[in-house]
């Protein structure tokens, strides 16, 4: 057994977080927050170039083939930079749907323009309240076209592609639904940006008439694809998860120690030391899990599916509860635009929901741990 | 990143599960498995007894405190293949328990500061179960505050001479050895004026009684020395060095606790798997599920933790104070998980032990579960270690620190 990344996995990983405290510093978030630009596209192409986009894409697609457990390390870096790039949507859900059901010419279309940071892609899924679920998909497709509104799409403000979640039959079961490649930038769809928790990660209404699509993956098999690339991305943003839980510590940890009141630092008050701790303590348990999640990733393990519901509910518990409790240290400060708290706030609280909520995730973990003690 | 056996582990765990097949007593099989909620009860054996064979089996085959030398009883082992020993070991390693002690934390402190004649005499038996050994720390006047006490050694010729109490000692009862550490300058700060040696339970002057304890059974005790004498050579460290001494043993304590406590989950799950709820199963009910998947992935988040420590420890590191996050999360989790076993039984939760649902596992689980929160350092000293130890917050203001013992003021104290 050996439970832990390999060193060239962690050399990985510190490359990722030196590139990242370089050219993603708080200040250049902040030209995404304050709404002077969609996402950061130097950021965007750095990325690209340092080879990150494509490190789980194969060679024969452009990318460096590396595999999932070196996205993994980057995903958890992307995650502590906060970075306002599209790269979960693109990377995680976009290229991982390419990569399970994707057609000989379609990856060749699309994977390499992701891993050249030419290409942004995303997952139409939602369409208004509810969690993942085939009944929630109303958007149809007859005919080549789709009709119909998906609302939010995270990054579709801006995405050149969208993997859509659409309805081809009416038995009321899962094969009921398909999915579709669709060219953002072509006729019959309409993008509206919509205003939402996170302004790092844009959000956006699209809105499909006659929208021309290609099928992805075979008709029918749609919710089953979705499924598999729902339980990667789930691993994957863990990760992400990880790596923001992890700053929002360590800047509640800076902070108390260098705060003073009542002559001393506040740090040295147990009530502040006992949340850091327990801090600490959630953000340990979700990186323990987010590792299981990456093994079974990396390996396409049967365990797979309800390693990634474990470490999606984790890592989600984590990141909302340190980068809570990191406000409370702050104090004032925390509370103030200037600080960086709240970037880490809205991240962590817009993150809990982007697939599929807690509860839904907790419905899945509770489902397959029954499979599995049935089996 | 993997979970699989080297090729020397895998005929480490062919030999061992061949062994503990052919081996293990499997007529208490069953009763180990039910009863790992609470208290390890078996109706119609001494449990000490058979932990000792089982114990003593295990030793004579060269299965004991696999991870020690083998010159002192030990098989030299690795860490992964004493995890590979505990998975297959099951629910027979409940019975080591009863050696917890004596093996995670005497053991270690013994190999670390004990003479080498005494390492190869005392150690082999403990070793084997057949002396069972208790940890002789905490007193009225100190808890947390281990430093705090006041059991008193002095030197006459080549002895000590011990007077004084201590408090909670757990199998102090059935103790043939135990570790003590006592004060032998109380002109000092606290943590200057100790020293630590072990001695023979059955010294003349050494009087123990049993405590009953909030869960009706009576694991621990009070230990009174009257004139107890200790030659020097069973001292461990130098003189006023206990302190030093004692961090070894709570370091060793903290990750033999932290890596044999259950968190009640799997229980649990099982239960709530067949359990009928007035409108169906409680396993589809909403409510249940949230509070399932809460505990689940804590209960997995432990599990992996652990296993990262052993993958680290395998590297060649050291065990650090990230081990305290084990004792700290399944101790409360495990009051809470009783608590709610309990509530889902409605009226019917009341009724304990043999009278109860499911032969009471639950009750016993919720009865034992505040103890676990206390032992080997409690909730909040577990918060201040990791705080202070690994997020390198500063220590808690300490007013008793740079004065001597005897002018610390004592009102408030036993
Ligand atoms: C089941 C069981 C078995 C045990 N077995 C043994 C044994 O074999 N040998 C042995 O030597 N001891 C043993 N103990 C004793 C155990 O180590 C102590 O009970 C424990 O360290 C707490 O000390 P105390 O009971 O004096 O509580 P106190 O120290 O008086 O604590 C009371 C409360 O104050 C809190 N508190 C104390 N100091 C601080 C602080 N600095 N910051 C914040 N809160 C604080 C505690 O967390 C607790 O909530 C056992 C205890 C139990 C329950």
């Amino acid at each position: 057994m050996n439970f832990d990344f390999s060193d060239d996995q962690k050399q990985l990983r510190d490359q990722a977080r030196k590139f990242l405290a370089e050219k993603c510093s708080p200040k250049a978030v902040r030209i995404v927050l304050d709404g002077k630009a969609p996402y950061d596209k130097e950021l965007w192409k750095g990325l690209a170039e340092m080879g990150f986009l494509g490190v789980a894409i194969p060679e024969e697609f452009g990318g460096a083939g590396a595999g999932h457990l070196e996205l993994c390390v980057i995903a958890e870096e992307m995650g502590r930079a906060n970075a306002p790039v599209p790269f979960s949507s693109t990377v995680y859900l976009a290229a991982e749907a390419l990569l399970i059901a994707g057609s000989d010419a379609q990856k060749k279309k699309w994977l390499p323009a992701i891993a050249a940071g030419e290409a942004i892609g995303t997952l139409a899924l939602f369409e208004g309240k509810g969690n993942p679920s085939p009944k929630n998909v109303k958007l149809t497709a007859a005919n080549g076209v789709l009709n119909g509104v998906k609302k939010p799409v995270a990054d579709g403000g801006i995405a050149d592609f969208a993997v859509v979640a659409a309805r081809t039959g009416s038995s009321g079961r899962d094969n009921d639904i398909s999915l579709f490649l669709v060219d953002l930038k072509a006729g019959g769809v309409d993008v509206k940006s919509l205003t939402n928790l996170d302004p790092t990660r844009g959000q956006a209404e699209i809105t499909f008439k006659d929208a021309k699509a290609e099928p992805l993956g075979a008709a029918g098999e749609g919710w089953s694809i979705l499924t598999q690339v729902l339980d990667r991305a789930a691993v994957l943003c863990a990760f992400e998860q990880v790596g923001g839980a992890d700053r929002a510590l360590e800047m509640g940890r800076d902070y108390a120690l260098d705060r003073i009141a009542f002559g001393r630092q506040i740090g040295s008050f147990q009530a502040v030391k006992h949340m850091l701790a327990d801090m600490y303590v959630s953000a340990t348990l979700a990186r323990s899990n987010s590792y299981y999640g990456a093994w079974a990733l990396s390996t396409n393990a049967a365990e797979l599916p309800e390693a990634a519901a474990a470490a999606r509910i984790s890592a989600t518990q984590a990141f909302q509860h340190c980068a809570k409790n990191n406000i409370q240290v702050h104090g004032g400060m925390g509370f103030t635009w200037e600080f960086d708290c709240h970037m880490y706030y809205r991240r962590a609280n817009a993150m809990a929901l982007g697939l599929g909520s807690l509860s839904y995730w907790e419905d899945q973990l509770i489902d397959r741990m029954r499979k599995k003690n049935a089996a | 990143m993997n979970f699989d056996d080297t090729p020397q582990e895998a005929e480490f765990r062919a030999t061992a599960r061949a062994w503990i097949s052919a081996n293990a007593p499997r007529q208490y099989e069953d009763e180990l498995r039910k009863s790992s909620l609470g208290r390890t009860v078996l109706k119609n054996a001494d449990i000490l007894e058979v932990a000792k064979a089982w114990q003593k089996k295990k030793a004579d085959a060269g299965w004991a405190c696999l991870h020690w030398p083998k010159e002192y009883g030990g098989r030299g082992s690795s860490p992964i293949e004493r995890v590979i020993w505990q998975q297959e070991e099951g629910p027979f390693g409940q019975l080591s328990r009863m050696f917890i002690i004596g093996h995670g934390m005497c053991g270690p402190t013994m190999m670390a500061f004990a003479r080498e004649e005494h390492k190869r005499s005392y150690l082999p038996p403990l070793a084997s179960g057949e002396k069972v050994w208790c940890q002789l720390f905490s007193e009225p006047a100190g808890g947390s505050d281990v430093a705090g006490l006041r059991t008193r050694a002095e030197k006459d010729g080549d002895d000590w001479v011990i007077n004084g109490q201590k408090i909670w000692t757990s199998g102090a009862h059935y103790s043939d050895y135990g570790i003590l550490l006592t004060r032998t300058d109380p002109t000092v700060p606290k943590h200057k004026g100790l020293t630590m040696f072990f001695l023979d339970m059955k010294s003349p002057g050494v009087e123990v009684r049993p405590i009953k304890q909030a869960s009706g059974a009576s694991d621990f005790n009070e230990v009174y020395f009257t004139n107890v004498r200790i030659p020097d050579h069973q001292r461990l460290g130098e003189v006023g060095d206990g302190w030093n001494v004692s961090l070894t043993t709570l370091m060793n304590e903290r990750s033999a606790i932290g890596a044999a406590v259950s968190t009640g989950f799997p229980e649990l799950f099982e239960y709530c798997s067949s359990l009928m709820l007035d409108d169906g199963p409680a396993i589809e009910d909403r409510a249940v599920r949230s509070k399932l998947a809460h505990w689940a992935v804590k209960a997995s988040g432990l599990k992996y933790t652990s296993m990262r420590a052993i993958s680290a420890l395998s590297k060649g590191e050291r065990p650090g104070p990230e081990n305290s996050i084990g004792k700290l999360v399944a101790g409360s989790m495990i009051q809470d998980v009783a608590t709610y076993a309990l509530d889902l039984q409605g009226a019917a939760g009341v009724v304990s032990g043999e009278d109860g649902e499911l032969a009471g596992r639950f009750q016993a689980m919720l009865l034992r579960a505040p103890g676990t929160r206390v032992e080997g350092g409690t909730d909040e000293i577990m918060r201040n270690i990791i705080a202070e130890r690994v997020l390198g917050l500063p220590g808690d203001i300490r007013v008793d620190k740079d004065v001597p013992f005897n002018k610390i003021p004592t009102k408030g104290r036993g």
